[in-house]
C-alpha cells in the first residue's frame, strides 16, 4: 500500500523533507523495542508506503516535488542527495522561473491550467511505480500563493483523476498575526475549494507549534527548521505502519483510510440551539477521535477515557467515533509515544476568526483588484465565504 | 529565477545607478566565492564572452568570464554617463545600452517628456527589448530619477508608459528622489507634480526618497565615525554609505554617500528573491501585499543597521534593537512620520542570521504602538533571507504603506501653487509643443485625488466601525 505525496510551494517542499527524513530516519532506527523480525517487517512496510527501490540501494521518495519558483527545490533536493541515505527521483519535480506572488488567483487561475498537463504526468508516472496506490498525501500551506492556489487546483484534478484513491491535504495555517497580508483571502479560497475535493484535511497552525518549540522543547531561537522537524514528528507518528487489526501480525492498515468524513444521521437531529443539559462542557466536541500508540505496554493502555460519551455529539456513539492502533514497535526512539487525531470543534475558533478578519477586509474591498485581475472574482469570494459560515455552524451545532 | 532591468535616468539616476551597479558586484563577488555564473548573479548581471565579436555570446552558466549589468543608461547631458563610462566600471556596462543627448533638459520636465520623449521614443524602446530579450524571464524594470529635474523627472515618467504598454505584464518599480523644501531648483515643484501623474498612473510601486533625509544619516554615521574614542571605530565595510572594497575608489564626491544609501536599499529590497532562506519573498510579493488599493501605492522605506562596530568587545546590539530603529524616523529615507499615522500595510525583509521567532517576538513587540487600518490590524508581511549584506550578520529593511505620505504630498502641492498662482515661469513650459495649462490643471488634479483617497481612509477610521454583519446561513 503506497502513499504518493506531492509537496507545493516553499512550505510544502520544506516540510516534506523532514517528514521522509524522518520517516527514513525512524523506520531505520535500531531502538524499536521489539523482535529483529519485528522491525524487519516494520520496515519494509514504511519502505513500500514512502519509497522506491533505485539500483544501487538508496531508496528514493516516491513524491513529487512542485514549485513556481526554483530556490526552494534546488535546495530540497540537493539537501535529500546530500544525506547519501534516501533521496527524491530525479526528474520527479516541477519549477517554473517566477513564483505566484502570493496571489491565489495567480496559482489556481494561471499557473494551475498552464502547468496542469506536466504537474499530473509526474503524478502519474509516480502512481504507476505503486503496486497498490492507497492514496495521495498533499502538503500545502494555505497562506502563500503556490500552496494555496496550486494546491487546490491540484487536488481539484486528482479528485476527478483518482476518484477511487483517498486524498488527504496537510494544511500549515499561518501565524495569526501575519506572514502575508493577504493570507486570509487565500485561506478562505483554499479551504473553500479544498472542502469540494479533498477527504481530509489535517491542520497544522505554526502559532500552535512554535508554542510546542518554546515552552515544551524550550528552544531560544526557534526557526523554521525547528518547527518542521516538530511537524515531522508528528505526521510520521501518525503515517509509520501499525497493525491493521487487533492482534494481525500483519503491517498493512492504510493511513489515509479512515472514513473521516462523518455525516449526520438525517433524522433524530437535535433541533438547533438545544443544548443537552447533561452535558459538560470542558471539551470540544468530537465526531471522530484517532489514538496511535507505540512503544512499550500499548496493550495495556487505558483508553476508557475516550470512550466517555461526553467528548462526542449526541447523535455518534463513541464505539462508532473512536480508533484505536496500536504496534509494539517504538517510533523515533521513544519508548512510548502517543498521538491523537481529532475531527472536533477544535478548528472552529482558529476558522472563525480567518474567516472574520477575510470578511472584514473583503468588505473595504482591500487588495480585491489583484484577484480579479487573474479571474477571481467578487462571487467566488462570496461562495467562500458561504461555504465556510456553513462549515463553522455545522461544527458548532455538534 | 527571474531577471530584472534597472532603468537609471537624469543626473541623479544615474549617479544612484552607479553606486547600485557597484555595490551589488560586491555584494555578489562576497557570497559567491567560486566565480560561477549562478542565478543569483544572473538576476542583475549578463555573463558575455567578450571575445566573440556583435552582442558578445551570452553564457548561461559555468565560469564568470565578463559581468555586463542589465541597465539602461539614459541622460541628456553626456557629463555623468562619459565619467561612469570612463571609471572603473565602465566594463559593467554595454555601451550599446546608452542614450545620451547633449543639450540637456534644462530643468525642465516638458523638456524632458515632450521633446526628449519624442525624440528618443523608438531608441528607448529598441534599448529595452534588447535588454528584456537578454532575459529568461523579466519579472521587473527598476527606474531611478529624481523628480525635481528635466531629464530623470521628465523623460523618467514618459519611459513609465512606454514601459507599461510594451510590457504590461513586467513590474514597474520606481525609485524617486524628491526635491526638499530648500532645493535650488526653482522649478522643482512643476517638474515634481507633473511627474507624479504619471507615477500615479504608471508606475507598480514608488520609493520616495529625499535628500534631507538621506543627508541626515550621513551626519548620524559622521558622528559615530569621527568621535575620537578608540572602542567606536566602525567596520568600513559595514557602513551603509560606504563602497569599500567595490571597484569604485574612495571618492570625495558630496552625493555619493547619500547614493549608496539608496542602492542599498534595492540591494536589500531584491535579496529574498535572489538568494535563499527560510522564507522567500519574490518581488511581486510586494505589490500584492502592500498595495491594497491600485492609487495607494507609496512606500516609505527606512534601512538598519547604518554601521556595525568593529570592536568585538562590545557586545553586538541587540538584535531587537534592529527592529525598534527600523521604526524610528532616523532610519527612513523620505521625512515622514508613520507613527502618528495610519498603516495600510507593512513589510520586514531581514537578512542574515534571525529566526522566524524573532521576527514574531519584535512584531508583537512593537504592534502596539503602531496604529493599522481597522480591515488590516495584523497587515505584516515578512521575509527571511539568509545572506546578510557586507559587513553586517543581519539587517531589517521596512516596507510601509502609510498615510504619513500625504503631508509630504501637500507641502509639495503647496509649493507648486505658490509659483503658479503667479504663472512664474510658466512659459518655459508653455512654449513646448505638446504643453498647454491643462497639463498642470490635470497633474494638480491627480495628486489632490491621490491626497483625497488618504483623507478618506483616515476618515472611516477615526468613526468606530460596528462589527459587519457576518453571512448568516440557514
Amino acid at each position: 500500500m503506497s502513499i504518493v505525496t506531492v509537496q507545493l510551494g516553499q512550505c510544502g517542499n520544506q516540510i516534506g523533507f523532514e517528514v521522509f527524513d524522518t520517516l527514513f530516519s525512524d523506520s531505520h532506527s535500531s531502538q524499536g523495542l521489539c523482535s529483529k523480525r519485528e522491525n524487519e517487517a516494520y520496515r519494509a512496510s514504511c519502505k513500500e508506503r514512502f519509497f522506491s527501490e533505485e539500483e544501487n540501494g538508496v531508496p528514493i521518495a516516491r513524491a513529487v516535488l512542485v514549485d513556481m519558483e526554483p530556490k526552494v527545490i534546488n535546495q530540497t533536493l540537493s539537501k535529500a542527495a546530500r544525506s547519501g541515505r534516501w533521496k527524491y527521483g530525479q526528474h520527479a519535480y516541477f519549477c517554473q522561473k517566477q513564483g505566484s506572488g502570493n496571489n491565489w488567483a495567480y496559482g489556481y487561475s494561471v499557473h494551475g491550467p498552464k502547468h496542469k498537463e506536466s504537474i499530473l504526468d509526474l503524478i502519474q508516472k509516480e502512481v504507476e511505480k505503486c503496486d497498490s496506490l492507497s492514496g495521495f498525501f498533499i502538503i500545502m500551506s494555505m497562506a502563500g500563493g503556490t500552496g494555496s492556489g496550486i494546491g487546490a487546483f491540484v487536488t481539484q484534478n486528482l479528485q476527478d483523476q483518482y476518484s477511487n484513491s483517498l486524498k488527504m491535504n496537510q494544511i500549515i495555517w499561518p501565524y495569526r498575526t501575519g506572514e502575508v497580508i493577504v493570507q486570509n483571502y487565500n485561506s478562505i479560497l483554499t479551504l473553500s475549494h479544498l472542502y469540494r475535493s479533498s477527504d481530509a484535511l489535517l491542520v497544522h497552525e505554526n502559532d500552535a507549534v512554535h508554542k510546542i518549540c518554546a515552552k515544551l522543547m524550550k528552544i531560544r531561537q526557534i526557526s523554521f527548521s525547528d518547527m518542521n522537524q516538530v511537524l515531522a514528528h508528528q505526521l510520521g507518528s501518525v503515517f509509520q505502519p501499525t497493525y491493521s487489526a487487533e492482534g494481525s501480525p500483519h503491517y498493512r492498515r492504510n493511513p489515509l483510510g479512515i472514513d473521516w468524513q462523518v455525516r449526520p444521521p438525517l433524522s433524530g437531529l437535535p433541533p438547533l440551539g438545544k443544548m443537552p443539559f447533561n452535558k459538560e462542557l470542558h471539551f470540544n466536541t468530537s465526531i471522530a477521535n484517532l489514538v496511535i500508540l507505540r512503544g512499550k505496554d500499548v496493550q495495556s493502555a487505558d483508553l476508557d477515557g475516550f470512550k466517555d460519551p461526553a467528548l462526542y455529539t449526541s447523535w455518534l456513539k463513541p464505539v462508532d467515533a473512536f480508533n484505536v492502533w496500536k504496534t509494539q514497535r517504538a517510533f523515533s526512539k521513544y519508548e512510548k509515544s502517543a498521538t491523537l487525531v481529532s475531527n472536533s470543534q477544535f478548528l472552529v475558533k482558529p476558522l472563525d476568526m480567518i474567516v472574520g478578519k477575510a470578511w472584514n477586509m473583503f468588505a473595504s474591498k482591500a487588495y480585491i483588484h489583484q484577484y480579479t485581475k487573474f479571474g477571481i472574482e467578487e462571487e467566488d469570494f462570496l461562495d467562500s465565504f458561504t461555504l465556510l459560515e456553513q462549515v463553522v455552524a455545522s461544527y458548532c451545532n455538534l | 529565477m527571474t531577471q530584472s532591468v534597472v532603468v537609471q535616468v537624469g543626473q541623479c539616476g544615474n549617479q544612484i545607478g552607479c553606486c547600485f551597479w557597484d555595490l551589488a558586484l560586491r555584494e555578489h563577488a562576497a557570497v559567491n566565492q567560486k566565480g560561477i555564473y549562478d542565478e543569483a548573479i544572473s538576476s542583475f548581471f549578463r555573463n558575455v564572452d567578450t571575445r566573440v565579436a556583435g552582442d558578445g555570446g551570452s553564457i548561461s552558466r559555468g565560469k564568470i568570464c565578463s559581468l555586463k549589468a542589465r541597465a539602461v543608461l539614459i541622460d541628456m547631458e553626456e557629463g555623468v554617463v562619459n565619467e561612469i563610462l570612463q571609471g572603473p566600471l565602465r566594463d559593467v556596462f554595454d555601451s550599446k545600452q546608452l542614450i545620451t543627448d547633449i543639450s540637456g533638459s534644462g530643468n525642465n520636465w516638458a523638456v524632458g517628456h515632450k521633446v526628449f520623449g519624442r525624440l528618443y521614443q523608438e531608441q528607448i524602446l529598441e534599448k529595452l527589448r534588447k535588454s528584456a530579450e537578454h532575459c529568461d524571464c523579466l519579472q521587473c524594470f527598476f527606474v531611478i530619477h529624481s523628480m525635481g529635474g528635466g531629464t530623470g523627472s521628465g523623460l523618467g515618467t514618459f519611459l513609465l508608459k512606454v514601459l507599461e504598454d510594451e510590457f504590461p505584464e513586467v513590474y514597474r518599480f520606481v525609485t524617486s528622489v524628491y526635491p526638499s523644501s530648500e532645493d535650488d531648483v526653482i522649478t522643482s515643484p512643476y517638474n515634481s507634480i507633473l511627474a507624479m501623474k504619471e507615477l500615479n498612473e504608471h508606475a507598480d510601486c514608488v520609493l520616495p526618497i529625499d535628500n534631507q533625509s538621506l543627508f541626515d544619516i550621513i551626519s548620524k554615521i559622521d558622528l559615530v565615525v569621527n568621535s575620537r574614542k578608540l572602542d567606536t571605530t566602525v567596520k568600513p565595510k559595514s557602513l551603509v554609505t560606504s563602497s569599500v572594497g567595490a571597484l569604485k575608489k574612495q571618492h570625495k564626491k558630496p552625493f555619493d554617500a547619500m547614493n549608496n544609501i539608496v542602492a542599498n536599499l534595492l540591494l536589500n529590497l531584491t535579496s529574498s528573491a535572489r538568494f535563499e532562506g527560510s522564507l522567500n519573498m519574490d518581488l511581486n510579493e510586494i505589490s500584492m501585499n502592500l498595495v491594497p488599493f491600485p492609487q495607494l501605492h507609496y512606500l516609505v522605506s527606512s534601512l538598519t543597521p547604518l554601521y556595525t562596530l568593529a570592536d568585538v568587545n562590545i557586545p553586538p546590539r541587540r538584535l531587537d534593537q534592529m527592529f525598534s530603529d527600523a521604526f524610528s524616523k532616523d532610519y527612513q529615507l523620505i521625512r515622514a512620520d508613520p507613527k502618528h499615522n495610519l498603516y495600510l500595510a507593512c513589510a520586514l525583509m531581514v537578512r542574515g542570521n534571525v529566526q522566524i521567532s524573532d521576527l514574531r517576538r519584535n512584531i508583537e513587540r512593537l504592534k502596539p504602538s503602531l496604529k493599522f487600518v481597522s480591515w488590516n490590524q495584523e497587515g505584516w508581511k515578512t521575509s527571511l533571507c539568509s545572506v546578510p549584506p557586507v559587513g553586517h550578520s543581519h539587517s531589517l529593511l521596512a516596507l510601509a504603506n502609510n498615510t504619513c505620505v500625504k503631508p509630504t504630498f501637500m507641502e509639495l502641492k503647496g509649493r507648486f501653487m505658490r509659483l503658479y498662482k503667479k504663472k512664474a515661469h510658466l512659459h518655459h513650459y508653455l512654449q513646448v509643443e505638446g504643453m498647454e495649462e491643462s497639463c498642470f490643471t490635470e497633474a494638480v488634479s491627480s495628486l489632490s485625488a491621490l491626497i483625497q483617497e488618504y483623507n478618506q481612509l483616515e476618515a472611516t477610521e477615526s468613526v468606530p466601525v460596528p462589527d459587519l454583519p457576518r453571512l448568516s446561513v440557514a
